[in-house]
């Protein structure tokens, strides 16, 4: 029965994982969270039917692959909020979600303080649902309607507390919902009895009453209006101060991550572009991508265009064109790029930047 | 409990309800049918099954209004003597008792398999659906001749009548879960995607808690809506089959079987026999399809025009 | 001069089942030909109800309470159905977040954009197709010919929103009113679309109404802003005063939320009470109330640091302060 409800994974086992790149410079022991040249894919083929291609004169079986991670290794540091940027539809939540185990890594490995977790069962996966939790972007879709408060907060302390008794299980997340700024008193409410921003902040007790180690946010305040964000950014801050936690915090909003990341890393259509300290990043921009995004962030009292323009789209994550991803809107592509896939390298200063231009001192 | 039924009071829900004239005239009128199947054995002036009160002789008297009319029989008699108008009471008791049990078996099996199919792997959502497609080809009148012959020779002709009830539940329930199971995948499909359910998973919570506290809770919405219409349709099928003599037999009538008896008397005059059991069952149903209907209205606000 | 827009005491309120909600109290300002204004609040203030009643586009429940909406003269909330779509779509084009809202996805792009001039000028299908041409060029569609015979989706989402764009500039209106039309868009899709709206407004002497909650884009394209708060205008001047000297509590809180000022510290908000650590945000305690029960008095007093008795009595109004600009609060002189 276990494997009729496994997760549909897209297991490609003949893919080939290259062997770790230059990427790999952290000391592994000193990561809590090491991602190796993981790769996740989606095959949205459908059914055999739509599979079939006339082609040749002959039919042949196509696979249509959404090439939505590729190659992605980094390592998130204890006490770090590691930021992951880039547009819509570049993989951020794809990485979110591998991340936590939610989505099957297509390749590569994922490490939790040096132990493998990507290849986890339910089972071996369940000491880590203690240390890693997630808080979502929809403070409407993420909490279950059906359930009060204090049921949503409740269950997760007694699914991994066997035996714990009642009182127990009331005064710890009277706890969080204190710390949380949410009255224990309201744990009787349904979540639709509550506004956007207390809803998010009851998605963060949910994930503070495992008492993890590391969140991963996914565009955490994005749902949110202004006012509110300031609220829900200073009560991640406070947690992480107080609960030593690590955060990999996912946003399209450049100033909130420069505000409140330790590192940051940006990504294009799958892949790692650059990965630098957030006041390194942000002040000095090396990758041509990074350059041009953060050159449009509509600062309050600049001046409208002054940002660097790109030419032609985005293209689909299905197609991925060859060499650099980058190269077709690159204002500075010359034919490597086009060929050759550019490799994260390490700068002097602790950058990581994957562009030809860059290594070449072009750029 | 007060505080409940003052939120009752003041509930958007109640306020839509009686805002609309239809909702209430179907409601008013199906309670009072209901209520009037179920308290039949008090409200009954004879009892139609006790073979001690019926005589022969008081047979196809025409209603009270009628030149013959006997004021002992309101709505006249049948055939065998028995008083109609007790009889469409006892006939509509089995008529929903049978509706309302068809729907819950239909419900049980239709849930379990859509939750099933909705949220465990592709492959067993292919076998379920499949098997799924297989049963509603299948029309109900062919299941009801299949198991009928086979029950009928299990138990002999005799005592079919003590099974008939669950038989007909049974059969009934069979041929429609598939109904049930698509509603209820469909659901799954859209919820399993929202982050309540991905937020279950992170926690680590089993599937088979996560289909069921988290998951079921928020499909039972369609559930609910599908449901009265059943009800509506699986009376109409146990009518239809007893009419065509696959139902209730005319020793414990449904609603459908008194319909089939006065079918024969209907154009030698005694035409009372098949219309008055023929008008409540329309009733019955109409009420519980409008019901239906509104219900849906109101839990999908944007059917709403303007 | 007679200005372009003129919006005076706008009120619009919606029926609810046993109360009136309004969604606009009391909006009154007035845009000039060319000039650009920034209408900036949080969800739910009633940014797109203004918007929509400027062109008597209110949908059911909602009506037009009070006030009036004089556009070159004109009253819009008197005016007959017959003066009203002349202006619409013609002297008035109006542009929404979703460009699917304006683009039916079954005709191709060439096709709607020939019916909107045939609607509204009169001309032959040679020369409007000419005018779609040119259009499409103004919005840096490459390759527009091939382009007119393209259907919906087939263009990106920041490519629609240009095709959007052409087809409000297509009857050369007066008056452009955009509600959010960047929001679900990329950043760097944004800074184009911004850029193509600011240039087209100068170029053809458009006036720009820009719905937004982001401050950074207003401030970049508008020369003035009007802050709504539950359904009212709070503070109303020039852009570069508004974003660098907020004076209303709630505007100065607004700024201050933003990562950019604290970490920068050059919006103007000195004086605003310090972070406690440097990393914490100033943030504005609570959330606005529903528009069916907006506090008594002024409608920020529940979350407004500055709060006296008489806020909690009276509700202030827009009035002009000191330095020449507006703000509806009793603290600010
Ligand atoms: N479950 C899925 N099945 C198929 N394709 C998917 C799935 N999830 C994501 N994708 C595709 O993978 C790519 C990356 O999507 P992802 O959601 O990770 O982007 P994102 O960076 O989070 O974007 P956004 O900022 O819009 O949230 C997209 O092209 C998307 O269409
Ligand atoms: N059709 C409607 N029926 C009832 N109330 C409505 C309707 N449309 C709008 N409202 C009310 O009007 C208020 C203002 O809505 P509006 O759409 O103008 O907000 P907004 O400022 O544009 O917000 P957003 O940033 O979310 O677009 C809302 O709080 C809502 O309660
Ligand atoms: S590798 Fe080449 S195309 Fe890619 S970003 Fe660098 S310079 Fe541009
Ligand atoms: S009027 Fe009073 S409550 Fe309102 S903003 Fe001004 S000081 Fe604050
Ligand atoms: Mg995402
Ligand atoms: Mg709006």
């Amino acid at each position: 029965m276990a494997g009729l409800f496994s997760l549909p994974t897209n297991e490609n086992p003949n893919l080939e994982t290259t062997p770790v790149g230059d990427a790999d410079m952290t000391n592994q022991n000193t990561a809590l969270l090491s991602l190796r040249n993981v790769v996740k894919h989606f095959d949205i083929s459908g059914g055999l039917l739509d599979q079939l291609r006339f082609s040749g004169g002959r039919i042949v079986r196509k696979h249509t692959v959404v090439h939505a991670v590729n190659d992605v290794s980094f390592d998130i540091l204890p006490g770090e909020t590691l930021s992951v940027v880039g547009e819509s539809g570049c993989g951020k939540s794809t990485l979110a979600r591998t991340v936590i185990g939610l989505y099957r890594a297509t390749g590569g490995e994922i490490l939790y303080r040096g132990e493998r977790i990507d290849n986890l069962n339910d089972n071996g996966m369940l000491p880590y649902r203690t240390r890693m939790q997630m808080v979502f972007q929809d403070p409407y879709a993420s909490l279950n309607p059906r359930m009060k408060v204090r049921e949503i907060l409740e269950e997760p302390v007694r699914f991994h507390n066997p035996g714990i008794s009642d009182a127990d299980v009331r005064s710890r997340v009277a706890d969080v919902m204190e710390q949380v700024g949410v009255n224990p008193l309201w744990g009787v409410r349904y979540p639709h009895e509550f506004s956007g921003g207390q809803r998010q902040r009851i998605s963060i007790a949910r994930a503070l009453v495992v008492d993890p180690e590391f969140i991963v946010a996914d565009e955490p305040i994005s749902a949110l209006d202004v006012s509110i964000q300031a609220q829900v950014l200073n009560l991640m801050m406070d947690m992480q101060e107080k609960r030593n936690l690590t955060y990999l915090f996912i946003s399209h909003d450049l100033s909130v991550v420069e505000h409140i990341s330790t590192r940051v890393a940006v990504m294009y259509l799958g892949s790692l572009c650059e990965l630098a300290s957030a006041a390194d990043l942000f002040g000095t921009p090396r990758h041509p991508y990074t350059q041009a995004l953060l050159s449009a962030i509509p600062r309050i009292g600049g001046k409208a265009a002054g940002h660097i323009k790109l030419s032609g789209d985005v293209p689909t994550p299905i197609n991925l064109p060859p060499g650099c991803v980058f190269h077709g809107r690159c204002p500075h592509a010359n034919a490597r790029c086009m060929q050759e896939v550019p490799k994260a390298r390490q700068l002097e200063g602790g950058a990581l930047v994957a562009c030809h231009g860059v290594e070449e001192g072009r750029i | 409990m007060a505080g409940l039924l003052k939120r009752f009071r003041q509930s958007y829900f109640l306020y839509s309800f009686l805002r609309d004239p239809v909702a209430v005239t179907s409601f008013a009128l199906f309670v009072i049918l209901a209520a009037s199947a179920l308290l039949a054995p008090v409200i009954a002036p004879h009892n139609p099954f006790d073979g001690a009160n019926i005589d022969i002789m008081d047979a196809e008297t025409p209603p009270l209004w009628k030149d013959g009319g006997n004021p002992e029989f309101l709505l006249g008699t049948d055939n065998q003597g028995r008083d109609l108008f007790s009889a469409i009471l006892y006939g509509m008791r089995v008529s929903l008792l049978i509706g309302v049990g068809a729907v819950a078996m239909q419900a049980c099996i239709g849930i379990m398999v859509g939750l099933l199919s909705g949220y465990g792997s592709r492959r067993l959502d292919n076998i379920l659906m499949r098997i799924a497609d297989v049963q509603l080809s299948f029309s109900s009148y062919m299941v009801a001749i299949f198991l009928g012959a086979i029950v009928q020779m299990t138990f002999g002709v005799g005592r079919y009548e003590q099974v008939a009830v669950p038989f007909l539940v049974l059969v009934i329930g069979l041929a429609e879960w598939p109904q049930y199971a698509r509603t209820v995948r469909a659901s799954v499909l859209a919820e399993k995607k929202k982050e309540y359910v991905e937020a279950a998973r992170v926690i680590g919570l089993r599937p088979f808690r996560i289909m069921w506290r988290h998951i079921l809770p928020n499909t039972l919405t369609p559930v609910l809506v599908i449901s009265t219409v059943q009800v509506a349709n699986a009376i109409m099928s146990e009518a239809a089959l007893s009419f065509l003599g696959l139902g209730m037999p005319v020793t414990k009538p449904s609603l459908g079987s008194l319909i089939k008896s006065g079918f024969q008397y209907f154009f030698s005059g005694s035409w009372w026999i098949t219309l008055f059991p023929g008008v409540v069952l329309i009733l019955l149903v109409l009420s519980i399809n409008l019901l239906g209907d509104w219900l849906r209205d109101f839990l999908n606000p944007k059917l709403y025009k303007d | 001069m007679q200005p372009l827009l003129d919006v005076s005491n706008l009120t619009v309120k919606f029926a609810l089942r046993d109360t009136a909600l309004t969604a606009v109290n009391d909006v009154s300002f007035t845009l000039g030909r060319g000039e650009r204004l920034g209408l900036v609040g949080e969800s739910g203030a009633g940014k797109s109800v203004t918007g929509f009643s400027i062109l008597n586009l209110v949908s059911k429940p909602g009506f037009i309470a009070g006030g009036s909406v004089l556009f070159e003269g004109k009253d819009l909330t008197r005016a007959s159905a017959e003066t009203l779509r002349d202006i619409r779509g013609n002297r008035i084009s109006m542009i929404f977040q979703d460009p699917m809202m304006t683009l039916n996805p079954v005709l191709t792009v060439g096709t709607q954009m020939i019916e909107t001039i045939l609607a509204h000028k009169k001309v032959t299908r040679k020369e409007a197709e000419a005018i779609a041409l040119d259009k499409l060029r103004k919005v840096y569609i490459p390759s527009p010919e091939r382009r007119l015979t393209q259907y919906p989706h087939e263009f990106s989402g920041g490519m629609r929103q240009r095709i959007v764009i052409a087809i409000a500039l297509l009857t050369s209106p007066s008056l452009i009113i955009a509600d959010e039309p960047t929001t679900a868009l990329d950043v760097t899709i944004q800074a184009e679309i911004m850029d193509l709206l600011l240039e087209l407004c100068q170029s053809e002497d458009m006036g720009l109404i820009l719905i937004t909650h982001d401050l950074g884009v207003v401030s970049q394209v508008t020369q003035k802003i009007a802050v709504m708060y539950a359904g009212g205008i709070v503070e109303m001047g020039d852009t570069g005063m508004v974003v660098g000297e907020p004076l209303h509590p709630y505007t100065r809180g607004l700024l201050g939320a933003l990562p950019q000022c604290a970490d920068k510290a050059d919006c103007g908000l000195a004086d605003v009470a310090a972070p406690r650590a440097r990393r914490r945000l100033n943030q504005i305690p609570g959330s606005m109330p529903s528009l069916s029960d907006v506090p008594r008095g002024c409608p920020f007093n529940n979350r407004c640091e500055l709060c006296e008795t008489v806020c909690t009595t009276t509700r202030p109004l827009l009035e002009v302060k000191s330095d020449g600009r507006l703000a509806a609060c009793h603290m600010v002189a």
